[in-house]
């Protein structure tokens, strides 16, 4: 008889352990699997997840492509987790990273072809405005009329897909594009192409935004009043109330700066890596998100590492795609296993194990 | 940002030596898809051709193939691991791969890439295409005659210039046989979502339409209207005989498979060039495939002399007068479009009584 | 623009089958919702119903059989999402995300085979006599057996919960789970049940789209109904009768909208097709502003025996 007995602490050890337990067991499930598929698990295994960094031939180009991958990831996983603290699902990330790639490509393309270098700042700034707004639908909704978020949130991004839908094919086009979808390509305007800082990196503003979100996440969670009204809502909604924590607050600070950094980050795509506003540029980097949120335990600094693993499978499985001829499918069965062992594992985090039949409780 | 572009192509030749040191390897292809192979009609036949050309070269052609290459920023990424993997040509087969295959292009100067149906070409890219209005003309003329209601409908994809030509070309020709007719036109801003498609053929059938044409890949509307019966619709990028001999009566089939060849030999040999090509009816590039016993035979008659008059290049199927849907004249009386015209063409002809939309 | 074009008896039996798949998938979350288990995963189980169901009615021509196997399906996979959820006291919200994740990467790789295949068709039970009446006959009588057996889930969801004993502890599961523990029921079974049920619900709706409604097998192709789906558990406040109309209501403005894009109505197409949406929100808004609720009280969170 096993049972689970509920530690008075969450194990330390384990919150650490967990990760690295549950990539093994990733990798080891993973490669029956790939097995499976007809490839040689070891190899399977060895493409998505050091050939990214070191094969000979791909190296030079997929390892930058692993910051790039990993910014917009980071950044609005950042944002999810705070309010996921605080017990506020906003699903809908998605959508709120596509109509910030929207407002900030459109406060640009307004200005075309202008040199000045204060485009670029304005067009980030309208960018999280625009994620921002979107969030606060969900925001106002749950605190006016108590509206369930998670739903409000993702039906939200359908809404979002068809607005890209319309601007792309419409409102932004290209006028020079001869009647084809999508927007100018910003890598053409030196003025807002958000290209790499330091050749060779993929180091790009985007980055170093999602580096100063982590960092300032990391503060407001240990060492700002905010940060602790919001775990003492997510933990103990009565005791925060009873504490003065005004929930309404709460719910809009989440989702504000939820909305504001995925916005960010869908603008730092569509000037960089995209280059153009298309109605496809969004490459569900809104969902998982969600994943590498959790991936690392709502922490901001595990969600740093968590999406460079995440952005590695991403890279590596692309590669295992073109090399091994594996299909796209069964990397992401891989990144969902990922999550399930993690959460399995979490489960000494807060429990302990014991064997033999013990008292009831 | 000269050192920058110094820099990158450092490090490319450095990757590429070891691949241009091995002569004697076979030429390796590659191909891009939007969709997956099993789509029955787009990818299926960039597929379809591209195995026919690697049977074609006997072993001396090895082809690399990734499906599902979402138009995002990820597709640059697949074009340059393509090219690092040491393809000689790559062949990117969707319209959104356009300022991708460009990208990668530049950094790669070495390899040949081959855009579809796009219009940006650089030294080592060139652009293909196929004139499918030109099918789409003898779908018209089929639909026109055939149709009991006077309804048709237009299963649309994304309001692009060929779309909206295949949409014009069509009408025009059912128009001329038939007075009477009325198009309506759904757009699905996706090229293949069976699930769309199939609603949006029922929602077709429901208005009356008992001709649906489609500008999207999968046979979902065939089956829609099979179980509808008494519709009659036309397979699109691949033959879709499944469906024959009703409700799929014909077929407009893209014949990739010879351009693809050519243009592999052009690399062997050593002579592949720049250029643009967009080809129709005449050189095969645009098939007409089997028109069923549901249509009546003189109507079939009718359609294959039209597809005659096209091949041979007597009859341009915008041949005026037209005039564009708010009035104003476009082509007079006798005069032919210009190539420059339908490839931005993004207006109705007169008569669809609907906008273009934005 | 002419609506008069639209043909009305045609357009209630095309909402029929555009409401089935969602309207399955629906009920069964409401099981699960009431038992006090929030399972995001409907999409995933779905999708993966929609595979299983579509390779055993191909292989086997069956689309009964078919049916069969994407119920087994789905609770197969609900089953994962039942252990991390009840045995291991994983985050049910993440757990049921990773669910759709999985799904949808496990039923592209499952359905590689069958892209592009035709499925075979289920014949319309034309019920006798009814069938046969003007307008209504093929407005209403004339649909496949699943479109009848939806409604008959319906009735029986609502008749188990309402009228039976094991309903009423299955309620008692979803309010408060530590007092149900103290009385001596099963909570993590019972759960566990619910969940399983669920999950085949999930999966005869995904088998609906790849067999009925589309009919075909695509990647991907649910297309978020099983997110529709969760939302229509909300508007009907966890309500039997109501899913029925909140899915009957969706599936009809999914379908209307593009009607009236046939019919050449004047409204911007992304508008339209972003309706069904919209629609959905401030249907959620205007439930939500009225306060009943309804929602299971111990709604998402986990039960440990010793907690």
């Amino acid at each position: 008889m096993i049972r689970l007995e509920k530690r008075p602490q969450p194990s330390r050890l384990w919150t650490v352990l967990t990760p690295v337990v549950a990539v093994v067991l990733t990798m080891i499930v993973g490669g029956i699997l790939f097995w499976f598929l007809g490839a040689q698990p070891v190899e399977a295994i060895r493409t998505i997840f050091w050939d990214p960094l070191f094969h000979p031939q791909f190296a030079s180009y997929s390892r930058p492509q692993l910051l790039v991958k990993a910014a917009p990831l980071i950044l609005i996983a950042i944002g999810l987790s705070i309010g996921f603290r605080a017990g506020i699902w906003n699903i809908g990330a998605e959508g709120q990273y596509i109509i910030g790639a929207v407002c900030g490509a459109g406060a640009g393309l307004a200005l075309y072809p202008s040199e000045s270098v204060l485009v670029f700042p304005l067009m980030v700034v309208c960018g999280a405005l625009g994620g921002w707004a979107w969030a606060m639908i969900p925001a106002v909704l749950k605190t006016r009329f108590g509206t369930n978020e998670i739903l409000v949130s993702l039906m939200l991004v359908y809404v979002a897909q068809n607005v890209l839908i319309s601007v792309s094919t419409g409102l932004l086009r290209n006028p020079e594009g001869m009647g084809f979808p999508g927007s100018r390509n910003f890598k053409q305007w030196p003025a807002v192409f958000n290209g790499e800082l330091v050749p060779g990196t993929g180091m790009h503003w985007g980055v170093v935004a999602a580096l100063i979100a982590v960092i300032a996440a990391q503060v407001m969670m240990t060492r700002h009043i905010q940060g602790f009204n919001i775990r003492l809502t997510g933990e103990a909604p009565r005791a925060a109330r009873f504490a003065g924590v005004n929930p309404a607050r709460i719910v809009f600070l989440c989702l504000g700066l939820a909305g504001a950094l995925a916005g960010m980050a869908g603008l730092f795509e569509v000037t960089g890596p995209a280059g153009q506003l298309t109605d496809k540029f969004n490459a569900g980097y809104g969902f998982t998100a969600i994943i590498v949120a959790f991936l690392g335990r709502l922490n901001p600094v595990g969600i740093l590492l968590a999406g460079l693993l995440m952005a590695l499978t991403y890279i590596g499985g692309e590669l295992a795609q073109l090399m091994l001829s594996l299909p796209g499918a069964a990397i992401q069965l891989f990144q969902g296993m990922l999550l399930f062992f993690l959460l399995a594992m979490d489960v000494f985090t807060n429990y302990r194990l014991r064997f033999g039949a013990g008292v009831a409780a | 940002m000269l050192r920058r572009t110094l820099l990158a192509s450092a490090a490319v030749a450095l990757t590429l030596g070891s691949a241009a040191v091995a002569q004697d390897d076979p030429l390796t292809a590659g191909f891009i898809y939007i969709g997956p192979p099993g789509d029955g009609g787009w990818t299926y036949e960039h597929d379809q051709a591209r195995q026919k050309m690697e049977a074609h070269f006997e072993g001396k052609v090895k082809t690399v193939a990734q499906e599902n290459v979402p138009e995002s920023a990820d597709a640059e990424g697949a074009i340059t691991r393509m090219a690092l993997s040491g393809a000689d040509i790559i062949f990117t087969t969707s319209f959104g791969y356009m300022d991708p295959t460009i990208a990668v292009a530049e950094k790669f100067p070495d390899v040949k890439f081959e855009h579809a149906t796009g219009y940006k070409r650089a030294d080592n890219v060139s652009t293909y295409s196929a004139r499918f209005y030109e099918g789409r003309a003898i779908q018209g003329h089929i639909a026109g005659k055939m149709t009991k209601t006077n309804k048709i409908g237009y299963i649309a994809s994304v309001p692009i210039p060929e779309v909206v030509r295949g949409i014009n070309s069509a009408y025009l020709h059912a128009k001329k046989v038939n007075p009477d007719v009325e198009f309506s036109i759904i757009w699905l801003y996706t090229w293949f979502d069976p699930a769309k498609e199939a609603d949006a053929a029922r929602a077709l059938i429901e208005n009356g339409a008992d001709v649906v044409l489609q500008h999207t890949d999968s046979t979902a509307p065939q089956a829609a209207a099979q179980e509808a019966g008494n519709v009659i619709t036309f397979g699109q990028a691949s033959d879709m005989a499944d469906y024959a001999p009703m409700p799929r009566v014909s077929s407009i089939i893209d014949n990739w498979a010879p351009y693809y060849i050519e243009r592999v030999q052009a690399v062997m040999d050593g002579t592949w060039e720049s250029k643009d090509t967009w080809d129709g009816i005449s050189t095969g590039m645009v098939g007409i495939g089997e028109i069923t016993d549901a249509v009546p035979e003189d109507v079939k008659a009718e359609a294959l002399a039209m597809k005659e008059a096209i091949a041979s290049g007597e009859y341009h199927p915008f041949t005026g007068p037209i005039n564009k849907a708010d009035g104003t004249a476009w082509l007079a009386e006798g005069e032919v479009a210009s190539d420059g015209d339908l490839a931005g063409m993004l207006f109705y002809v007169e008569g669809i009584n609907a906008e273009v939309p934005q | 623009m002419d609506f008069g074009s639209i043909n009305p008896a045609l357009l209630v039996a095309s909402i029929m089958i555009s409401a089935t798949p969602i309207l399955l998938a629906a009920i069964g979350e409401m099981v699960v919702e009431k038992s006090g288990v929030l399972n995001l995963g409907v999409e995933g189980m779905m999708i993966t119903g929609a595979v299983v169901g579509f390779a055993v009615g191909v292989s086997f021509t069956s689309p009964a059989l078919g049916f069969v196997a994407a119920a087994a399906g789905g609770a197969a996979l609900s089953l994962v999402f039942a252990v991390l959820t009840q045995v291991l006291l994983s985050n049910q919200v993440a757990t049921g995300l990773g669910l759709t994740l999985a799904g949808l990467g496990l039923s592209s790789l499952i359905g590689k085979p069958y892209e592009g295949i035709k499925s075979p068709t289920l014949p319309k039970l034309d019920i006798p006599v009814l069938s046969d009446l003007p307008v209504l006959g093929r407005m209403l009588f004339s649909h496949d057996a699943m479109v009848y057996l939806s409604l008959l889930l319906v009735a029986g969801v609502w008749a188990f919960l309402k009228y039976t004993r094991a309903g009423l502890i299955l309620r008692a599961v979803g309010e408060s789970h530590g007092s149900a523990h103290a009385l001596g029921y099963k909570v993590v079974r019972i759960r566990v049940a619910a969940i399983l049920f669920g999950g085949a619900c999930a999966g005869l709706g995904g088998a609906y789209l790849s067999l009925v409604r589309v009919p075909q097998w695509t990647e991907g192709m649910t297309a978020g109904a099983g997110w529709i789906a969760l939302a229509i558990v909300v508007f009907a406040s966890w309500r039997a009768g109501r899913v029925a109309l909140g899915a009957y209501l969706f599936g009809g403005i999914t379908v209307l909208q593009l009607n009236l894009q046939a019919a050449g109505a004047s409204v911007p197409v992304a508008l339209l097709s972003a309706s069904p949406y919209l629609i959905t929100i401030i249907v959620l808004v205007i439930i939500s502003a009225r306060g009943a609720h309804g929602a299971p009280a111990s709604l998402g969170r986990s039960f440990h025996a010793s907690s």
